[in-house]
Formats: C-alpha cells, sequence, structure tokens
C-alpha cells in the first residue's frame, strides 16, 4: 500500500482572510502587553479617534463635504451598528426594522426638547432612551415568539409602522417633520453672533498642502459649542456616548447575560435545556439593542440640523444598518463598528464618483459579500469554525490512507 | 417514584404524537423507552423537560407536579437532559459547553464546581484533551460525551438521555453505556430512550416499549430482552 503525503493543510488565502488573521494578531500582542501599555495604548488610541475631525488626514478627509459631519455620521452609525450588534451578533435576532427605534429616539427628544416642551437635551437624553427601551419591550414581547426568518419578516413590519404612524400623527409633526430641535447646551460662554463665536477656548484645525500640515486658524473649532456652524462638537459628544456604550457592552458580553445569549443564539432547544429563559434574555438582547439605537436617534435629532421627518427613516436605511452589522463582522464589537464607519463613511469619500457613489459602493458590499461572508472582522470563534471546515475540506479531499 | 407520568398526552398540530402513556422512574434507578422511529419516545423526554406543551396528562417530579412548570424551572428542580443528535453548542469550545450546563448554578466559582468538573473530566478523559476545542469539530462520539457531561454539570437528580448510541461506532456504543451505568452507580437516576433495544435492555431496571405514541410492553430490563416478541421485532431474534 502506497500513501502520498497529505498536503498541509492552508487556510484561504484571499487578502480579506489575511487581514481578519493579522487582527487576529494585533489582538494578541495587545493581550501579551502589560496593563500599563494597555491603558497608554488605549488612551492614545482614543485621543487619536478624538482629534482626527482636526487633523483631517490626507486622503481620509473628505474634501467635497465637512469632514466634521462625516465623522458625526460615522460616529453614529459605529454606535448603532454597535447596538444591533447585540441583537443580531449576540442573541442571533436578525431584526430588519432597527430604524424604528432610531426613529423613537429622534422623535422623543424632539417632542421633548421643542416641539411641545423645552427640556433640556441632556435631561430628555435618557428619557429618550427609556422609552425607546420600552418601545422594545413591546415589540419585542410579542414578536419574539417567532424564530428565525419569520422574525425577520415582522420586524421589517414594524420598521415600517412606525415610521408611517409618525408621518401620520399630526401631534409629532406629521410628514413636515419637527425642526430647529434645540441643540445640547453650549458649555463655556454662549456665542454672540455675529462675531463672538463663544465657547471656552479655540482649537485650530490642520490644513494640508501635499504633506506638510499647517495651522488654519480661520476654521478653528470652539469648545464647546453646539451651533450650526461646526459638527465636531457634536462628534466629540457622540464619540464619548459610544465609548461609555462600548465599556457597557464588554461587561455584559462577559457576564451570564453573554452567555445565555450564545447559547441561545447556537441552539435554542438546547439553552432551554441548559436552563436559560431564552425568551427573558431575547427580549433583553432586544430592549437592549433598541435603547442604544434609540441614544443615538436622540444625537440625531439634536445634531447640527436640528430636523427630523419621517422621511430621515426610510427602511432602506435600515437595511444600511444590518448590511454594516454584517459586514463588519457580527458578534465581533469591534467589526460591527468598522462596518458602520465603512458604510457612512463611503459614499461620503467616493462623493467624486457622484451619482455612480451608490453603485460602487454597492458593489463594494456585494464583493464583500462574496469574498468574506463572515464579515471583514469575525469574532475569533467565527473565525475558528471556518479554519476548521477548510481543514476538514481538505483532508475529504486528500489522499484516503489504510 | 422520582418521576411519575400519568395519561400523558401530546399533539403535534392535529397528529397526536403521543396517546395516554403512563411510567413511573423510581430514584436510584435506570429506565429504558424503547421503540422504532417516530414511536414518541423523543417526544416523552421532550415534554419531560418541558420543551412540549401537555395536551392532557400529569407529569410529577419527586411529589411536585411540574405539568406546566417552564423547562428552566425543571432544571432548576434537578431534571437535566442530553437531547438527541447531542445539540452541543458548536462555537463553543469544550470547556465553555460544560459552563454552559451549570448555567442554573450560583456556585460557579467555588470548588464544588470545579470538582463536578473534575468527574466530568474522569468520567470522559477525552473531554480533557479537547477542553479548548470548539464542540462543532469534535467527532459523533466525543459530541456525544460531550453532551452527557454538560448534562451533568447541572448536578441532576434525572438524567434523561435521548439516544446517547446515535450514529456511533459499535466499541463507542459500549463505552458511551458502561459511562451511563457508571454515573447511574454513582447516585443519578437516569431515563433512557433507544433505538439499540439490545443494549438498553441489558442495562436498564425497567424498560417500556413504545409503539405509535402508546406504552406496549412494560417490564423489567431482564424480562423484555428474553421475552420472544421483543426478540423478534426490536433484537433481531436473537440477543
Amino acid at each position: 500500500m502506497t500513501t502520498t503525503p497529505t498536503p498541509p493543510v492552508s487556510a484561504p488565502t484571499n487578502p480579506l482572510f489575511r487581514l481578519g488573521l493579522w487582527w487576529d494578531g494585533v489582538i494578541d500582542r495587545y493581550n501579551a502587553l502589560p496593563r500599563l501599555y494597555k491603558v497608554v495604548l488605549v488612551l492614545a488610541f482614543a485621543l487619536f479617534v478624538y482629534a482626527l475631525p482636526l487633523v483631517r488626514p490626507p486622503l481620509i478627509a473628505t474634501d467635497r463635504i465637512d469632514f466634521g459631519g462625516v465623522m458625526f455620521a460615522c460616529a453614529a452609525y459605529a454606535l448603532i451598528a454597535l447596538g444591533l450588534n447585540i441583537v443580531i451578533g449576540y442573541a442571533g435576532l436578525l431584526d430588519l426594522g432597527y430604524i424604528g427605534f432610531y426613529a423613537v429616539g429622534a422623535y422623543t427628544t424632539g417632542v421633548l426638547t421643542s416641539y411641545h416642551w423645552a427640556w433640556p437635551f441632556f435631561l430628555a437624553l435618557p428619557v429618550a432612551v427609556a422609552v425607546t427601551m420600552l418601545t422594545g419591550v413591546i415589540l419585542g414581547a410579542p414578536t419574539l415568539r417567532v424564530r428565525g426568518d419569520y422574525l425577520a419578516i415582522v420586524t421589517l413590519g414594524f420598521g415600517e409602522i412606525i415610521r408611517i404612524c409618525v408621518k401620520n400623527i399630526e401631534w409629532l409633526g406629521a410628514s413636515a417633520g419637527i425642526k430647529d430641535i434645540n441643540h445640547p447646551n453650549t458649555i463655556g460662554p454662549a456665542p454672540k453672533p455675529p462675531f463672538d463665536p463663544g465657547g471656552l477656548f479655540a482649537i485650530p484645525r490642520l490644513e494640508w498642502n501635499g504633506i506638510t500640515p499647517s495651522l488654519d486658524h480661520e476654521h478653528a473649532t470652539h469648545f464647546l459649542v453646539f451651533g450650526a456652524r461646526d459638527a465636531i462638537p457634536y462628534y466629540w459628544l457622540l464619540l464619548t456616548a459610544l465609548i461609555v456604550v462600548l465599556l457597557g457592552d464588554r461587561l455584559v458580553k462577559a457576564s451570564r447575560v453573554g452567555r445565555a445569549w450564545e447559547a441561545t443564539r447556537e441552539d435554542e432547544d438546547a439553552a432551554e435545556l441548559m436552563g436559560v429563559p431564552t425568551f427573558k434574555y431575547k427580549l433583553m438582547a432586544f430592549a437592549l439593542g433598541a435603547a442604544i439605537g434609540g441614544l443615538s436617534g436622540a444625537f440625531y435629532a439634536s445634531s447640527q440640523s436640528g430636523y427630523i421627518s419621517p422621511d430621515s427613516f426610510p427602511l432602506a436605511t435600515s437595511f444600511l444598518f444590518v448590511a454594516a452589522v454584517i459586514v463588519g463582522g457580527s458578534g465581533n464589537r469591534w467589526g460591527a463598528m468598522v462596518g458602520g464607519v465603512l458604510v457612512a463613511y463611503l459614499p461620503e469619500r467616493f462623493r467624486d464618483f457622484a451619482d455612480y457613489r451608490l453603485l460602487v459602493f454597492g458593489l463594494a458590499l456585494t464583493v464583500l459579500a462574496i469574498t468574506r461572508p463572515e464579515g471583514l472582522l469575525p469574532p475569533r470563534r467565527t473565525r475558528r469554525a471556518k479554519m476548521m471546515e477548510a481543514e476538514i475540506e481538505q483532508l475529504e479531499e486528500g489522499p484516503v490512507d489504510a | 417514584m422520582l418521576l411519575e407520568v400519568d395519561g400523558l398526552c401530546v399533539n403535534y398540530g392535529h397528529i397526536e404524537a403521543i396517546r395516554d402513556i403512563s411510567f413511573g422512574v423510581e430514584e436510584g434507578t435506570v429506565t429504558s423507552l424503547i421503540g422504532a422511529n417516530g414511536a414518541g419516545k423523543s417526544t416523552t423526554l421532550k415534554t419531560i423537560s418541558g420543551l412540549r406543551k401537555v395536551r392532557a396528562g400529569t407529569i410529577t417530579f419527586d411529589g411536585k407536579d411540574i405539568t406546566h412548570a417552564r423547562p428552566f424551572e425543571r432544571v432548576l428542580m434537578g431534571i437535566s437532559q442530553s437531547p438527541e443528535g447531542r445539540g452541543c453548542f458548536p462555537g463553543m469550545t469544550v470547556l465553555e459547553n460544560l459552563d454552559m450546563g451549570a448555567f442554573v448554578r450560583k456556585d460557579r466559582k467555588s470548588a464544588a464546581y470545579r470538582s463536578d468538573l473534575d468527574r466530568v473530566f474522569d468520567l470522559f478523559p477525552r473531554l480533557k484533551e479537547r477542553e479548548r476545542q470548539a464542540a462543532g469539530s469534535m467527532s459523533g462520539g466525543e459530541q456525544q460525551m460531550l453532551a452527557i457531561g454538560r448534562a451533568l454539570m447541572a448536578k441532576p437528580r434525572l438524567l434523561l438521555l435521548d439516544e446517547p448510541s446515535m450514529g456511533l461506532a459499535p466499541k463507542l456504543i459500549q463505552q458511551i453505556f458502561t459511562i451511563v451505568t457508571e454515573i447511574n452507580q454513582q447516585g443519578t437516576t437516569v431515563l433512557l430512550v433507544e433505538q439499540n433495544a439490545a443494549q438498553a435492555l441489558k442495562r436498564s431496571d425497567n424498560a417500556h416499549i413504545l409503539e405509535t405514541g402508546e406504552i406496549v410492553r412494560s417490564g423489567t430490563g431482564h424480562e423484555l430482552a428474553g421475552d420472544d416478541s421483543v426478540k423478534a421485532a426490536y433484537l433481531g431474534g436473537d440477543l
């Protein structure tokens, strides 16, 4: 009997897969660092992200549209993706109507701070989150009894129901929407137009001429003025909220609740047999996800433009949210955030393509779906399973000995 | 009686999966339900675990009526199941799977938990070797061991096993059944559902034969294994 040597097991080698491996390596190296280094690294990274709209790195900065505004949108989508990742990635519930919660958060803020009352933003914010969470529970309690594809259909329905309801309720501004929504309170002296921009101090931004930077005092950001002139303070505020949510997400995922979600996602019946009340945990995921969506919606409502209408919340955007989570890597919080940022950033970056930008964007998503269906940065266990699959396939195709 | 099933009826829509079955499981014994495909064995186990709704009849565990209790309440009371087709969580490692088995326990950091884990590894040394491997990448036999080990992590008084021999090599079947006997001797009551009647009857104190949702024969394992009609129908004519 002769046996030919089995070829060495090789993992798929497309560049996106290598990106995943590289990311794994980054995480491993990070985990091996002493605690102090970790803290320093994380702080440095956070500082860089905060400073990004002022640094305006060439190639990354968008020149046809205000970069601060783009960064705000990126942070908003990252926050949404983080919330939706709890629902889709952790608990495995395909929610296609997530935009409904975004709308509820935005409208609660609009109504409380401007349309009917004049609450300060930071008082309205927790109420908006609570209202959205409650909406999540009310919508989740009947719908989470259905599983899989049916849940997707039902959630699709209520995403649209919320939009249509808002469009027909005069009390919520109907189809005209709500405009001039109050911004968060400025910290420091209030701006006195036309000459005093207000704020505690001004931070100049960088201007790039090729690769040589210079300070641009003309377009300084005034700390911390929430007005119509500058999106960067909104970005900072939202980024802070994002970091808080990120820390909370870490805690929850590592807890008993996180394990219950994982078991429920992998095998609902088996999870029940382990003593996991799956319905309760699914509802919890739904409510938490909704609350984060509402939080993001609240920031959106009171952002630079201060205007929301039913048309701000189309179902197509809801699909974009799902795309963000799936493209980024459902189940991995960093992956989901990367997905959210890409989905917000790419169409703006490619404004040069004008009418074709959405086509290019769609093509990019398609290519990604084909070459890396598990997302850019999937959770480690997905990657582990993928490797194993490739290995088994290799063995099956290889020569059989004995 | 640790478990008493009385007049149980379960439907899937209009189809009657189980019709009026009654049996008991004595504490400390191994009891088997034997039958062909579709006889209602797995449905019976699922109903005892609370995954299926009861149409009529009662289930009593340790003197308490659990007919309408929620699944997790039954786990808390001490009923643990290794489901049909193993039902391991494929993306989790062996250790994480075992940890899920102990989900209802509050003492996951204690020495008692540690010693229960060691007990599972004593029963299944193979699992110890693979503790960091993803369950989905293991062989059928290993997954079966994991499913049983996971059920034991909840410290059950009654262990429900749904076809532990399904799809396994004969040698492995022997091994699994030996371990089931060992688990029973360590004090856990076992209710076993099997198509492999020869092995199951050999190891059971009591057994019931199910046909199309009804119990048609009951007796001790020894009696049934020696019965001619049972031999003809389930044991290939010869034991």
